[in-house]
């Protein structure tokens, strides 16, 4: 028997205590899984939580179509392992019903209409939580994100207008069709995260480590070519590179970055020592300085 | 690795956003993604150095207003810890979100501009942190450059301040004074050349060296049951363990303990986290614990150690910070949160409101308003398991909710 938990991360103690008041607080809560890293650790948190109970609140993946294969693999083995409920629902029968309009052309990404099928989803299960792995080191506008974030009806984030959170104590109190956001790991970094995977061993997708791949260079940024979802101009021309990735999220919106970091110990290295940031190899923030605000208003992750 | 939260305090312009933005450069937290918007956006405002507050000030009309409006989180480390800074805003108006910040953390960084000395405002700043109980306090003397980096405006400053010391009943809190340009970096990672009058450390080295242990009020073991889990598979039919956090002291299999409200006694069998078992759950670890009799525990009940009871009452008296715009008013009821326990509270009386600033209280008080703080009596439907706040941060401590708005409308630290 090991002696005692003062070695324990804190930061997992406070993700743990959170994802608890969670299954204590909600009725119907449910665990949003990308697929990326962040929500990977969510699962391990969770696992953590409730041992040796199984989690008791499904997973939900917004599925843009436009995943890597790789993660969307990497999801149902997960699933499947952990006996875990998994809930899916597509961006393609939002477009196809009508209630979101595809983007066209060379900065075209399906990542925000995901919001509309999320917001859906949320109303047709009628779930009054949404656990997420959003950080607060992210981006600027998620370091004002309250650890329980309370969204109204339109699932719209009032951001000048946030409920005071002191001490541990989490208000998880709503009104009917309003439903909480909620962010255990919110004080992690991206550097925690990944130290974390390692000491704990938690298995990610192929693609967060160094491969051959078909890309191309755009503004500075390497994009993996698949020319049935992201968009190349004629004269963008395809080569073969080493590469990886270090954030998940659409093949439209996620740049690659040069690396042979080839297993987690030299990841975890190659974090420690760069010098950009994890959303800076991400277009849809780069629209514009307000990018993440305006989009976290409307429902967004 | 070790975790310091550090919340700021200091009136508008104090330099508070700067001098995060200062420390985020010079310990290379800034990535270059970052630091080139921190260059692009000084430049269009037509400034002639880099405006460090652009990367904390995250909300559009933070920018456009060139305020903090909201708390922001920063995030930064280094070899020996991880450090979480708290970028408050600085108006009178948002006392609030100053008594929320400290709540969460075990330091605070006081800022005073050296041309204008302590003011109302510096003393409001220190109330809070000494209110809260926040065991580190640094005053960062700020903008030193501004005035020749002069040792008896420094001085003068200091003196003025450990007069303000002398009010403060918190006796514990430590309390260190830094001569700094947020601005221009001195003192604050790097030890300044201009102030070789000041022997003492800068306010990095200062944090680097504190003791994370240190900085947490200890008080007696307490353990509020979050949720209560039941497998109910056939490898664990009979489990039934206690989830919780454990705060102030720590608890070890074998502990006699006894179950509140139920009064009913019993012995700590095992303790989990995940799938290992401990000898001893410490400070504030979540972990699991499974007793050795078969008794009734249920989320908001909780455990403590038989020689070590918590005060069990319907009623008590707490110090309120008000935070809502609609007043409390003598007989009003709301939901009462204490850790994860809640309970129904009816204000019974307003004693008096304590003026933030030391200037005393005042008497005859029918409602309080925003940003009000109070001492005030209330009753409640259930009795709670508490601590004086000066005992036990955690448990002695609670929030009030609206039952009509759902919103967090006061923090109460109980006398
Ligand atoms: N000269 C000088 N100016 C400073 C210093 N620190 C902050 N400032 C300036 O004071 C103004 C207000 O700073 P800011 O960080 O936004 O203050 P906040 O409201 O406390 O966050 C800005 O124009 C800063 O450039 C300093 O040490 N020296
Ligand atoms: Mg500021």
């Amino acid at each position: 028997m090991t002696k005692d938990t003062s070695k324990v991360n804190p930061l997992e103690n406070e993700a743990i205590y959170i994802i608890r008041e969670v299954a204590a607080q909600f009725e119907k809560p449910v665990l949003l899984f990308s697929g990326g890293k962040d929500s990977i650790t969510l699962v391990r948190l969770a696992q953590k939580a409730f041992y040796p109970a199984k989690i008791p609140f499904p997973l939900m993946h917004i599925d843009t179509g436009h995943n890597f294969p790789e993660t969307i693999a990497f999801r149902d083995r997960l699933v499947k392992e952990l006996g875990l409920e998994l809930i899916v629902r597509n961006v393609q029968d939002s477009i196809d019903e009508g209630k979101v309009k595809e983007e066209s052309g060379r900065y075209s990404s399906r990542n925000s209409l995901q919001t509309t099928t999320l917001l859906d989803a949320i109303e047709e299960f009628k779930f009054d939580a949404c656990i997420g792995g959003a950080r607060r080191d992210e981006e600027k506008a998620r370091a004002k994100e309250r650890i329980f974030s309370v969204r109204d009806d339109f699932g719209q984030w009032d951001e000048k207008n946030q409920r005071p959170e002191l001490f541990d104590m989490l208000n998880g109190q709503i009104h009917l069709g309003q439903n909480v956001r909620v962010f255990p790991i919110s004080n992690w970094t991206e550097l925690d995260v990944w130290s974390y995977i390692e000491r704990e061993h938690i298995e990610i997708p192929s693609i967060y480590f160094a491969h051959t791949r078909e890309t191309f260079l755009r503004d500075g940024l390497i994009w993996s070519s698949d020319d049935e979802v992201v968009y190349r101009d004629e004269n963008e021309v395809v080569e073969e590179r080493l590469v990886r990735f270090r954030t998940v999220g659409d093949m439209s919106c996620t740049a690659a970055v040069l690396s042979d970091a080839a297993d987690i110990a030299s990841v975890v290295q190659e974090i420690r020592e760069s010098t950009i940031s994890e959303r800076g190899a991400r277009i849809d923030d780069k629209r514009s300085e307000a990018a993440m605000e305006k989009r976290k208003q409307q429902g967004y992750f | 690795m070790e975790v310091l939260k550090i919340a700021t305090a200091g009136s508008v312009d104090d330099g508070k956003s700067t001098l995060i933005g200062r420390i985020l450069y010079d310990t290379k937290s800034l990535t270059s993604d970052k630091l080139e918007a921190i260059e692009k956006t000084s430049k269009q405002k037509g400034y002639d150095y880099l405006d460090f507050s652009l990367a904390t000030d995250g909300l559009v009309a933070e920018r456009e207003q060139g305020i903090t409006i909201d708390v922001a989180h920063i995030y930064f480390s280094t070899q020996t810890k991880s450090y979480i800074i708290a970028d408050t805003p600085g108006h009178v108006e948002y006392t609030r979100n100053m008594v929320t910040g400290a709540s969460t953390s075990q330091a605070a960084i006081i800022l005073i501009d050296a041309r204008k000395g302590v003011i109302e405002q510096t003393n409001r700043h220190f109330f809070i942190n000494n209110l809260l109980r926040v065991k580190e306090v640094i005053v960062a003397i700020n903008k030193m450059d501004l005035v020749d980096f002069s040792e008896d405006i420094y001085n003068k400053i200091k003196a003025d301040f450990e007069i303000l010391m002398q009010k403060r009943d918190y006796q514990d809190q430590n309390i260190t004074f830094i001569p700094v340009s947020a601005l221009k970096g001195d003192n604050v990672v790097h030890k300044s050349k201009n102030t070789p009058w000041y022997k003492g450390q800068t306010l990095l080295e200062h944090f680097e060296l504190l003791d994370t242990e240190d900085v947490y009020n200890v008080g007696t073991p307490r353990f509020p049951v979050q949720y209560v889990i039941r497998p109910k598979t056939e490898e664990f039919h009979d489990f039934r363990g206690y989830a919780g956090k454990v705060y102030g002291g720590e608890l070890s299999v074998g502990d006699e303990v006894v179950a509140l409200p139920s009064q009913t006694k019993s012995k700590i069998k095992e303790i989990y986290l995940y799938d290992q078992s401990y000898q001893t759950a410490s400070r504030r670890s979540s972990v699991t614990i499974t007793l050795e009799d078969d008794i009734n525990v249920s989320r908001g009940d909780m455990l403590v150690k038989v020689d070590d009871l918590p005060t069990i009452d319907k009623q008590f008296t707490a110090t309120i910070s008000w935070m809502d715009s609609q007043n409390l008013v003598t007989g009003n009821k709301y939901v009462l949160q204490h850790g994860v326990n809640k309970v129904l509270a009816k204000v019974d009386v307003i004693h008096h409101k304590i003026h933030p600033d030391y200037s005393g209280i005042e008497e005859h008080i029918s409602a309080l308003g925003m940003n009000d703080i109070a001492s005030v009596t209330f009753k409640l439907n259930k009795s709670i398991f508490f601590d004086p706040f000066k005992n036990h941060r955690t448990n002695g401590s609670f929030i009030l909710i609206d039952s009509q708005s759902n919103n967090t409308v006061g923090a109460g630290f109980i006398q």
